[in-house]
């Protein structure tokens, strides 16, 4: 059984068809790559399995089980809004730009969820909260720092806690290294490349060729809204259809 | 000058002998005001940055009309306006309430300085970046909880150098409270002059409890925003 299922999602934004129809199927310690130019839907992909957008058509499943929707204006939402809060805490996701909540202290960002949703009482989300600033090497004493102090290579890595700390089966990353300055790319790619190895079930929108290379057990190359090729990282040395190369020797040179 | 503060110098701070005054009324209009103002301002500023236009437009023409007019005629609005019409004198609990001086002028200056603060909270709501709203969905928070969780905590702090702002501008609007009778610190310099004609003296003095009370404020929000704003970060 798949542990995420993706069938035909279609997403339009106006006029403008972003999704024409791409399907997925990851299981359970898969690392799926997905690639592909700016605009052609890999960013809307991932973000309309959690529903952050909103699909006009198409099917979601976790662990074979099918998340039950209802079209609407504006694409379908889930049916029952506590299905989608439970949904929305089995995948975690980590921004491109962080997102981290400017107003909390890195601790606190990380207990939100574990606290206010999960409700799991404070002390124990706080020793857990810890745990993960050890995982993804901070040290203890940014804890009660604010993200504003941090560099964006440690926010990325707060927030990359902060997804940890709601114990989710499928991290959802998109393009977590496209706002750092190069210096700070490695430190983040390091802990995703740790957690990939613990066998975690992973998506990852990347512009990082060289990474998605050596961690992806699945790649899947988008061109204008539809899935042109994909299969294990060995197409990204040896693509079968003329666009990934296009795409590749654009990147690789 | 000597004779003029030992003759008022309790009226000036707090009471007059009979009734709470000067300083203490002062103090207390704007608690009141600013206090009741803010609760009110909560729900409505959630409601002005509200997606639908059918709970958006009502609070607007509040803030508006609140907004576009003086404090002095919505006081005298409520203190002897609204008295004057048939319908409010003939119910009795309208009557009773309009009838006291102090609830026509806190119904006022509350409503007065709920408007501003509902479009100071507003702006706040508004100043918080989208991604961490879209981050708070993806971590599963939403609806009330959402609000008082994160939106509400992040935009009060936001608001801080604004609502000070407003508080401060209110403690000067309380003045004019003396039209209805209020025995506030102007109130009181205002008797003190008519008695004595010093006037410089009696409005200095005045004008220095204003200035105290100011500085007071002042001081009392900068420790706010030392420990509620430092989390804009080093460049703030």
């Amino acid at each position: 059984m798949y542990k995420l299922t993706v069938e035909h999602l279609f997403k339009r934004f106006g006029d403008n068809e972003v999704l024409k129809g791409v399907s997925l199927n990851a299981q359970a310690g898969d690392v799926v790559s997905m690639i592909g130019a700016s605009g052609s839907g890999k960013s809307t992909m991932l973000r309309c399995i959690n529903f952050l957008e909103r699909a006009d058509e198409g099917a979601i499943m976790l662990d074979g089980e099918r998340i039950i929707t209802r079209p609407g204006a504006g694409g379908m939402r889930v049916a029952n809004p506590a299905q989608l809060q439970r949904l929305r805490t089995r995948l975690a996701m980590v921004f491109q730009h962080f997102n981290l909540w400017s107003h909390l202290t890195v601790l606190e960002n990380i207990v939100l969820a574990p606290c206010r949703v999960l409700g799991v009482s404070r002390k124990v989300a706080e020793e857990s909260a810890r745990a993960y600033l050890d995982k993804v090497g901070l040290p203890q004493r940014v804890a009660a720092q604010y993200p504003a102090f941090l560099s964006g290579g440690q926010q990325q890595r707060v927030a990359i806690a902060r997804a940890l700390a709601v114990e989710p089966e499928i991290l959802l990353f998109d393009e977590p290294t496209s706002a750092l300055d190069p210096e700070l790319v490695g430190e983040v790619l390091k802990v995703i490349q740790a957690l990939a190895e613990e066998g975690r079930t992973m998506l990852m929108v990347t512009h990082e060729m060289g990474f998605a290379r050596q961690v992806s057990s699945q790649v899947l190359f988008l061109h204008q809204g539809r899935v042109e090729e994909q299969g294990d990282a060995t197409i990204l040395d040896r693509p079968a259809s003329e666009r990934l190369q296009q795409f590749l020797s654009g990147r690789l040179k | 000058m000597i004779e003029l503060i030992s003759e008022y110098w309790k009226a000036f701070l707090f009471s007059d002998g009979y009734n709470l005054t000067g300083l203490a009324m002062t103090l207390w209009l704007l608690v009141a005001s600013i206090g009741m103002g803010f609760v009110l301002s909560l729900p409505l500023a959630i409601l002005r940055v509200s997606r639908w236009s059918l709970l958006r437009w009502p609070v607007q023409l509040f803030t508006y009309v609140f907004r576009g007019t003086p404090l002095y005629i919505q006081l005298l609005i409520c203190y002897s306006g609204l008295y004057g019409i048939a319908v409010v004198r003939s119910q009795p609990l309208l009557e009773a309430f309009f009838r006291d001086a102090m609830n026509c002028t806190l119904l006022a200056f509350t409503l007065n300085t709920c408007a501003y603060t509902v479009e100071i909270f507003a702006g706040a709501i508004r100043s918080i970046p989208y991604g961490e709203i879209e981050a708070a969905h993806a971590y599963g928070l939403s609806g009330w909880r959402l609000y008082l969780r994160l939106i509400l905590p992040s935009a009060l702090r936001r608001a801080l150098p604004y609502y000070s702002n407003e508080v401060i501008l209110m403690l000067h609007a309380t003045s004019v409270a003396f039209t209805a009778t209020i025995p506030d610190i102007l109130k009181i310099a205002r008797d003190a002059n008519a008695a004595t004609f010093l006037t410089f003296q009696a409005f200095g003095i005045a004008g220095l409890l204003y200035l105290v009370l100011s500085f007071a404020l002042v001081g009392a929000f900068r420790l706010a925003e030392k420990r509620w704003l430092s989390f804009q970060g080093p460049a703030h």
